[in-house]
């Protein structure tokens, strides 16, 4: 496959466009940031991409509830041109608000194997603030193809109020565990069981990104974008062994995948 | 049909409620007892075409989370919605709510239109608790009176709609014949705050004109003669300690002191100084960076949730307005505020606990600076008494533009295209209360006065400007600020003219007369000079984006001022009256040393007992409750952060910022404020904020020789020639202390008046002078932390230690003046930031961390907390003045001082760097993570990282998070 092309949606207040794109610009893709508007006057701009990429940033304010308008809009205007266009092969990310406008659009967890739905929220922190801080995050790439090595720790920076992810059942929560979906959860520097802050928002299962069925709608709190250089990270002025960001891999996972299909 | 439906969305049973719990845990600031348990419900009012089918619609799939809330569909005409002990708040009408916008939207898209939505929040008691106790409660902790109303026992809103419109004739108001008592009372009746002398200029010119001014006119030259706007102060003529043998004239104080520093240093890295929206200085060979920082006090006082987002509003757009637009890369915040944890009873009548008001300014500026993606990566907060009834909000941003963009022109036959959010009648009088004294009735009658912004609407014009700069769809840009449309458009047609015709204005509602549409603040709106040919284009931008814009008008080659709406003319003014027609003041200062206190001492073996004491008091704990709530990496430029070490969770001197992605060139952003050594001697606030502000960008790796500094002076009434003789001392400081360090002010800003009359007793706060710093970082690579980074390392302190505790941190702990505040020697200042830099660019500092509050054991207090490494120190190693006290070394805030942890083997280049200046190596790292401190021969003080830790991280943490009890409240 050629260099796959990526729509970075912008919309009234999405504000992590930029540099989503320019981690996609980075690991060989080509990002077009495009707003949402062109994509409602004409869904069928969609067959031009392999991947869409909804930022981080407060989209309508997250007035309501985060995510909760835009996600509105995506359902009802385009709800049917995003599952074609994720039915013949291609990726939805989203990062941070993005994860909450796809969980609210409900493409996000989706179904389970079993044709199952899942009821499933972000909702406010534990703490009730909104915080901006870094966590340790284990992946697991059973199902994902995004997963460049499963079962590593990596560190991202979380940002934001309302990340604590919670199913309608703890079995559900177990059903996706079970099929692999949880593709990055929180853990502690060491790898264990986190507290808080280590799980920094409360979340079921400390779950920090999950996937669809597919494996191709993927969504997760932290922001991978914001760590592609090693000087973005918090220490490293004290740990100068890295040659890049851990963020990166994400992307070049997903450029990866998709060069391979 | 249209129909009218109140939905109420509960948490589901089993989740948590949180906001109900802060309510529950504040009761206590109002002396009502805890035990009340309080649940919350939030309320929507919709109106619009919609059956009940359709209302159960939108709140199942808009309103209500399906997993963790549930909604209740009320028939608003038929229910009479009483609640036993609930307390519901909403907006008042007119007051700015952002969330009627989206619920619009996502109506919209679910098929119903609304033509009317109202929010609100119910809070539900549990417990013993009569109406009398809720009404105290709804008005003490819950309601706002300047923006919102609330109702006891009532859960529904009520249906108001938007006042009708009027007709508006014109209206002059008669001052040709009015005596100066009549004048008086004309400017005070209006809320104009024009004084006898600018009333007196006015009757004459128009008297000249032979005709009387129109309201509007009047309006005009309120807003643009106002101190907030005009300056009249600091560029007025100021006669100092007349007669005396240290006596000082100035004709304009501003451009002789400040302005002149910038004159005398001319670097060539400024491009843009004084005269724009911000401050403009050379980055690389293609791009500039703008900064510029402002106070919004007044009005933060009244509202500090909604003053403190709309100052981050305000100055954002000032980066927005600068030359032809940049881009917003960085905010600062800096809060001034009486000690969260003082005493209910100490609170004077009309002021808002202090507490409330912190949490209320660090809310308003997360969410604004947040939602509008730029990261707020700098700030400081200082507590003081004196600043109960009027605490300061300073509010900063930087800009990134290609230098294409820095110059802009008004042509005549341009178009005035004013862009963004409507215009409604919030704000009015903002220039002109920011320029009065407050008093215990402000909260009631200036609410006119408080806007609520919506930085999603900033965020959209932020995104069209900047694509429309890249486009060339215009040919010079504004903002909005104080004042209005009357500010940015009287500002750019100044040299010109201008046609305005105010039907044009998009309105929040009809109903506003011309003069209030003329003056309004309300948020988010730029003015734009558009060229003709390039007004479809960016009409079509702004529809692609959603943003409004309506064309008000064409500059003209008139040299007037003329405003018309519905075909009548409001004005017709000499716009070089308006501009320069304000008589000049002409004032006396004084000033007098006070009386020296003893400094304070402490005892060798109360070494340990004093640093963990100074590291818990407000001023110095750390700051992690607000920081963090701050997204500080927005935009992925952040490479210092706010906080460093082996946790994250040390004090960063400054915030270091990458802007260009994919590029290692930053900037490094830091400040200094001092208030306490201007209770001393204001020169020496001066030279501490300036030299603070200097350390901390060079302490990470800022070039001192291409910074920039910036002045934001927060004053009492200057009227009074004690205060004003405070100014010029301070002002003198900055223009001298400028020039000895090279370092160009380029832009800045004075907010006076901040004084408050309670109970017959004026409170003045403290001379407040922020300085900020923008220093150019070559290469990010190269960037230091303050955390220590490995065992077995020497340690340094650069720069001489004198017998200096006035104004100190410990000497306020003390409860002392003290006798000396710190003194700058600026040519050795300058000398020991360029070799600290060129040490940094060698590699040979593992960590940094510059002296401030609490001195040399705070500082490595500090250090050692943050690096988990322990550091064995010899006070006496220390270069220090002859005769120096103990205390003096360990705690004295002397200038120009750091400790820095050298690279392992490269002692001897980092000493030859500091050749011919106080430099020493003072200690050495260890791998126990404690702070050992000895002096001749004895220990002094062992304080593991734990201990420090624990002193230092929580204490205000703990008070801002959890409020204080009811017992410490009275």
């Amino acid at each position: 496959m050629a260099t796959p092309k990526v729509l970075v949606l912008r919309c009234a207040g999405i504000n992590c466009n930029e540099e989503t794109a320019h981690a996609w610009n980075m690991v060989g893709a080509e990002a077009e940031q495009v707003h949402l508007n062109r994509l409602l006057e004409s869904p069928g701009i969609l067959d031009r991409y392999a991947v869409v990429s909804i930022p981080g940033g407060f989209s309508y304010g997250d007035d309501i509830a985060s995510g909760k308008v835009l996600a509105t809009e995506l359902t009802i205007a385009l709800g049917d041109a995003l599952r074609r266009f994720v039915d013949r092969g291609g990726m939805v990310w989203g990062i941070c608000n993005g994860f909450q406008v796809l969980v609210k659009t409900g493409l996000l967890p989706g179904t389970l194997r079993d044709g199952h739905r899942v009821a499933a929220t972000l909702t406010w922190n534990d703490s009730h603030r909104y915080e901006d801080r870094w966590v340790h995050v284990r992946l697991d790439g059973r199902l994902c193809p995004v997963v460049e090595k499963d079962g590593a720790v990596i560190e991202l920076p979380v940002a934001h109020g309302e990340g604590k992810f919670v199913t309608g059942t703890p079995e559900e929560l177990a059903a996706l565990e079970a099929e692999g979906r949880v593709v990055l959860r929180y853990v502690s520097p060491s790898g264990g069981k986190p507290v808080y802050p280590e799980n920094p928002n409360g979340a079921m299962g400390d779950v920090a990104g999950i996937c669809d069925a597919t494996g191709r709608v993927f969504g997760l709190m932290p922001h991978p974008e914001r760590f592609l250089t090693p000087w973005q990270h918090p220490r490293w002025t004290r740990e100068r062994h890295r040659t890049e960001g851990d963020g990166l891999s994400l992307f070049r996972g997903a450029v990866r995948a998709l060069k391979g299909s | 049909m249209n129909a009218a439906w109140q939905i109420e969305v509960r948490l589901a049973p089993g989740v948590d409620d949180a906001v109900g719990h802060q309510v529950e845990g504040n009761l206590g600031w109002i002396g009502v007892s805890k035990g009340l348990s309080v649940k919350t419900a939030r309320q929507f009012l919709l109106v619009g075409d919609l059956d009940r089918a359709r209302a159960e619609r939108l709140a199942r799939d808009l309103l209500a989370d399906p997993v963790t809330e549930s909604a209740t569909v009320h028939d608003h005409a038929s229910w009479d919605g009483r609640r036993a002990a609930s307390v519901t708040v909403y907006r008042k009408q007119g007051v700015m709510d952002p969330v009627e916008s989206s619920i619009r939207r996502g109506a919209d898209r679910l098929g119903c239109r609304l033509d009317h939505v109202r929010t609100g929040t119910t809070y539900e008691f549990t417990g013993t608790v009569d109406d009398a106790t809720l009404a105290r409660i709804g008005s003490g902790l819950l309601a706002n009176g300047a923006i919102e109303d609330m109702k006891v026992g009532v859960v529904r809103i009520p249906d108001v709609r938007s006042p009708s419109a009027g007709a508006f004739g014109r209206r002059e108001i008669p001052l040709r014949t009015a005596n100066d008592a009549a004048l008086e009372k004309i400017s005070k009746d209006g809320g104009l705050s024009l004084s006898l002398e600018e009333m007196k200029a006015i009757a004459a010119h128009f008297t000249a004109e032979g005709r009387e001014p129109t309201d509007v006119e009047l309006e005009t030259l309120a807003q643009t003669w106002s101190e907030h706007c005009k300056h009249k102060t600091l560029t007025g003529g100021v006669v100092y300690n007349a007669g005396r043998p240290d006596e000082m004239r100035f004709s304009n104080l501003l451009k002789e002191t400040i302005k002149a520093a910038t004159e005398t240093i001319a670097h060539p890295m400024c491009l843009s100084v004084f005269h724009d929206n911000a401050g403009v200085i050379a980055f690389g060979d293609d791009d500039a960076l703008c900064i510029k920082v402002e106070t919004h006090n007044h009005p933060s006082a009244i509202e500090p949730y909604g003053g403190a987002g709309t100052g981050v509003g305000g100055v954002i757009r000032d980066i927005l307005g600068t030359g032809r637009g940049a881009k917003p890369v960085a905010n600062i915040d800096v809060f001034c505020v009486a000690p969260p944890d003082m005493a209910a009873t100490d609170v004077p009548k009309g002021c808002m606990h202090p507490l409330r008001i912190l949490r209320g300014v660090v809310a308003g500026v997360r969410d604004y600076g947040n939602q509008m993606g730029i990261p707020t990566v700098n700030g400081a907060v200082v507590f003081d008494d004196r600043y109960v009834g009027n605490p300061l909000v300073y509010a900063g941003t930087v800009g990134l533009m290609p230098k294409s963009a820095v110059t802009k022109e008004v042509r005549p036959g341009d178009l005035i295209v004013a862009l963004g959010g409507r215009t409604g009648r919030d704000g009015i009088h903002g220039a002109t209360f920011s320029s009065a004294e407050l008093h215990a009735e402000s909260e009631t009658v200036d609410s006119g006065a408080v806007q609520i912004g919506n930085a999603i609407t900033e965020k959209k014009v932020a995104d069209v400007v900047l694509t429309a700069r890249d486009r060339d769809l215009f040919r010079a840009i504004t903002d909005c600020g104080a004042g209005g449309f009357s500010s940015a458009v009287g500002e750019m047609g100044a040299e010109c003219g201008a046609d305005v015709v105010l039907d044009a204005a998009p309105l929040k509602y009809a109903g506003l007369s011309p003069a209030e549409i003329w003056i309004s603040e309300a948020q988010e709106r730029m003015v734009l000079a558009v060229q003709p040919e390039r007004l479809d284009a960016l009409l079509a931008l702004c529809r692609d984006e959603d943003v409004e814009a309506a064309v008000l008008g064409t500059f003209t080659d008139t040299g007037r001022l003329r405003i018309r709406h519905a075909g009548v003319l409001h004005a017709d003014m000499d716009m070089n009256f308006l501009h320069d027609g304000v008589p000049k003041t002409a004032r006396e200062a004084s000033w007098e040393a006070p009386a020296p206190q003893p400094d304070p001492t402490v005892a060798p073996g109360e070494t340990g007992t004093a640093i963990l004491r100074l590291l818990s008091t407000p001023d110095i704990a750390s700051k992690e409750w607000i920081i963090r709530q701050y997204d500080h990496e927005v935009q992925a430029g952040s490479v210092i952060k706010p906080l460093v070490g082996t946790r994250h969770h040390g004090p960063s001197d400054a915030a270091v910022v990458a802007p260009v992605l994919g590029a290692r060139r930053g900037f490094a952003l830091g400040n200094g404020i001092a208030p306490r050594h201007a209770d001393l001697d204001p020169a020496s606030a001066a030279e501490a904020g300036i030299d603070e502000a200097l350390r901390n960008v060079v302490a990470v790796g800022g070039d001192p020789s291409r910074c920039a500094i910036l002045d934001n002076f927060s004053w009492g009434n200057c009227r009074k020639p004690d205060r004003l003789g405070a100014m010029v001392r301070c002002s003198v400081a900055c223009r001298d202390t400028a020039i000895a360090l090279g370092t160009p002010f380029v832009s800045g800003k004075d907010s006076l008046n901040n004084e408050y009359l309670a109970d017959g007793r004026t409170i003045v706060i403290p001379h407040t002078l922020l300085v900020t710093a923008l220093a150019i970082v070559p290469d990010v690579a190269d960037c230091v932390t303050m955390d220590l980074k490995a065992a077995g390392r020497s340690l340094w302190q650069i720069g001489v230690s004198k017998e200096e505790l006035g104004g100190s941190a410990l000497a306020r702990l003390a409860g002392t003046l003290g006798t000396h505040a710190p003194r700058i020697d600026g040519a050795r200042a300058k000398a020991t930031f360029a070799a600290l830099h060129a040490a940094i660019r060698k590699g040979l500092v593992a960590s940094c961390h510059d002296l401030s509050e609490g001195g040399l054991a705070v500082a490595l207090a500090e250090m050692v907390l943050a690096g988990e490494i322990g550091a064995e120190i010899d006070v006496d190693a220390a270069p220090a003045a002859s005769g120096t006290t103990l205390t003096a070394r360990l705690f004295g805030e002397s200038l120009t001082r750091f400790i820095v942890e050298v690279a392992p083997g490269r002692d001897a280049e980092f000493a030859a760097c500091f050749a011919g200046l106080d430099a020493a190596r003072i200690g050495v790292t260890t791998e126990k993570p404690e702070l050992v401190l000895a002096s001749g021969g004895r220990r002094l003080a062992s304080l593991s990282a734990t201990d420090l830790e624990r002193a230092w991280r929580p204490s205000l943490s703990n008070i801002l998070q959890s409020g204080i009890s009811a017992s410490e409240a009275h």
